[in-house]
């Protein structure tokens, strides 16, 4: 079980790096996902699988009896999906925003607070008519 | 349980909720954010008394005992930080006043500010590694708000970088927890540190180790990994990008001094030398940058990058005197620079421009703001008798120490290379005659600049002559400063307090 856990984390995380290498924001953003699905897949492996045994301690012990599975990854992944579906939803918004207003998602078109010609724009400046772009 | 330990976190978190419960009452809004920073500065005084006197302190959270529960820690490193980051906030929500649009601080200036304190805070009082992650991320998520808050298009391109890589940096650090966690099956630093020291040096462990270093060296904005910082930084108003030129890339490199002098101690050969690599490469190509811009928070932004070199010197030399160096250099630094961001804002108010081209003659209009700007100036540049030159002396006088020559030339070079950065502007903003008309290629004629109110220049001027004030303090009484830097260095080089303290005495 643990190998494919392994195997699925390295084919997420593959996949991840290839979207991330992409110009188009919408699919560095879906990198961003598939690379944050992969890490919590393998925070939740570094804690070890144990199968069928529910760390439930009975009334009239302090710690579990017998072997338990170990149930701190699930909520530290718990935590780390709540955490990476917020900035997903704060970067899509982000994107979608950007789409509007620069009229453009590709990251190599993207030179308005950096641009080719430093002199140009003082990027603090009145915004240049959106026609301009 | 200390409660000191726990109100520089709590504190901006409830003022950035009483903030966000002012809604559109401004005048509220305004009062109790700056009034958080003051209680925060004198909190966070308070806890650096308390640490300087007992040593470090510990707390268990929920009273659950030390490996299990999550533990706050102040050494002397953390509280020092926390002091800085309230003067810093203090300064910059002051700043604020005068600085933001209606619209910024209706969109949420306020309660974003504090919320980004008590990440701030968190992450340096934390002592758990998962901990540390949940900071990095309240940090993210508010600078995240902040930095787009005026949604103008250079902040949306801006900010959209700034997002995207500091998102991947964060994942590669709980990519890093992940493989610790499964190597050593605990969260808790101190603890890490003990079974560390007994395992051997595995693939997974090195593994952990780099993926942390270049997490954190993204968020310090290192060599080859800071190009978000330039071009971001100088997109949001000017009290926004003073706070993050002072505190946020300074946390990754708390994070570096915490990981690889606690967490790390037993493998240095793995990191100094890419360590002393990253180090010198960061402080020559942050000053080569700074030298072809040609706008002021652009020069500053990379003139961030090339100081966080002269941070990182003291964990590739890991002498206790280089991590002296690089702690005193850190205290100094955030100071200086979010002072040098508040500075360019008012140079804009008065001279309409950021661009060096389309601005001049502020030495005649406001003869004060240019003896502001010298102090800060001259101590990032390292002069005497200001505080940088302190700093950089002990770094290379570390690095003498160790016969480790190229360093300390590559040390002495940059310096050289900041101090014509800061004689450009000087030259540029303050002391050439302002240009007539319009430059060619400037995409607007600068606006003719509004005389500033009473109340505005105030709430303007106050911080920068109050952290100007610290800097020449810090520069004159040099001995107290090092002092504290000597002794917090020492608690990173022999790590058996801290983990005493979190631990029980009998680890």
């Amino acid at each position: 079980m643990e190998v494919w856990l392994a195997l699925a984390t390295a084919v997420l995380i593959g996949a991840s790096v290839y979207l991330l290498l992409d110009r188009h924001l919408v699919r560095v953003l879906l990198g961003v996902a598939l690379l944050s699905n992969g890490v919590n897949l393998a925070l939740f492996l570094a804690g070890d699988l144990t199968r069928g045994a529910p760390p439930i301690i009975p009334p009239d012990a302090d710690a579990p009896t017998q072997v338990a599975a170990n149930a701190l990854p699930q909520a530290l992944v718990l935590t780390a999906i709540v955490i990476g579906f917020g900035l997903f939803a704060f970067a899509l918004a982000l994107i979608y925003q950007a789409n509007r207003r620069l009229g453009t998602v590709d990251s190599d078109a993207m030179r308005i607070a950096e641009p080719v010609d430093a002199r140009a724009g003082d990027a603090t400046a009145a915004e240049p008519p959106e026609a301009a772009r | 349980m200390s409660w000191l330990l726990v109100l520089p976190i709590a504190l901006p978190l409830l003022t950035g909720v009483a903030c966000f419960a002012a809604g559109s009452n401004r005048i509220l809004a305004r009062s109790l954010n700056i009034g958080g920073c003051g209680v925060l500065l004198v909190v966070s005084i308070g806890l650096l008394a308390q640490t300087w006197q007992e040593g470090v302190i510990a707390a268990s959270m929920g009273n659950w005992p030390a490996p299990f529960g999550i533990a706050l820690v102040a050494d002397l490193l953390g509280a020092a930080m926390v002091v800085i980051t309230a003067i810093t906030g203090l300064a910059c929500a002051v700043y604020a006043v005068a600085d933001l649009s209606r619209r910024e601080e209706a969109r949420g200036f306020h309660p974003l500010f504090q919320v980004l304190l008590a990440g701030v805070c968190g992450a340096f009082l934390t002592g758990d590694l998962f901990n540390l992650y949940v900071w990095f991320e309240v940090m993210l998520i508010a600078s995240f708000g902040l930095l787009v808050l005026g949604g103008s298009r250079p902040e949306l391109d801006g900010g959209l970088k700034y997002v995207v890589l500091n998102l991947i940096a964060t994942l590669l650090f709980l990519f890093g927890v992940a493989l610790l966690y499964g190597a050593t099956g605990t969260l808790n630093m101190a603890q890490i540190h003990l079974r560390l020291a007994e395992a051997p040096l595995t693939l997974e462990i090195e593994a952990a180790a780099l993926l942390l270093a270049m997490a954190f060296g993204m968020k310090a904005a290192v060599f080859p990994l800071f190009f978000w910082l330039p071009a971001s930084y100088h997109t949001p108003s000017v009290a926004v990008s003073a706070v993050f030129a002072g505190l946020l890339t300074k946390v990754g490199v708390y994070a570096l001094l915490r990981v690889f002098t606690l967490v790390f101690s037993n493998t240095p050969e793995l990191t100094t030398t890419l360590f002393w690599a990253v180090a010198a490469l960061t402080m020559v190509t942050g000053v080569l940058g700074a030298a072809s811009q040609n706008e002021m928070r652009r020069i500053l932004s990379f003139h961030i990058v090339s100081q966080i070199g002269y941070m990182i010197i003291g964990l590739a030399l890991l002498t206790p005197l280089a991590l002296a160096g690089a702690i005193f250099y850190v205290i100094h630094h955030i100071i200086v620079k979010a002072n040098l961001f508040l500075i360019a804002g008012v140079a804009r108010r008065l001279g309409g421009s950021m661009e060096l081209a389309e601005i001049g003659g502020l030495v005649r209009r406001a003869p004060w703001l240019g003896a502001l700007f010298l102090v800060p100036a001259l101590s990032l540049a390292g002069m005497p008798p200001f505080s940088g030159f302190w700093a950089k002396l002990l770094l290379i006088q570390a690095s003498l120490e160790i016969d480790d020559y190229a360093m300390a030339a590559v040390a002495l070079t940059v310096g050289l290379l900041t101090l014509y950065s800061m004689t450009k502007i000087w030259n540029e903003v303050f002391w050439k005659s302002a240009p007539e008309g319009r430059p060619a290629g400037a995409a607007v004629a600068p606006q003719a600049a509004p005389p500033l109110s009473r109340a505005e220049s105030a709430s303007l001027v106050w911080p920068i002559a109050g952290l100007a004030a610290i800097t020449v303090a810090i520069g004159l009484t040099v001995a107290p400063a090092f002092a504290l830097a000597e002794r917090a260095a020492m608690q990173l080089v022999d790590p058996s307090a801290y983990v005493a303290a979190v631990l029980g005495s009998a680890p």
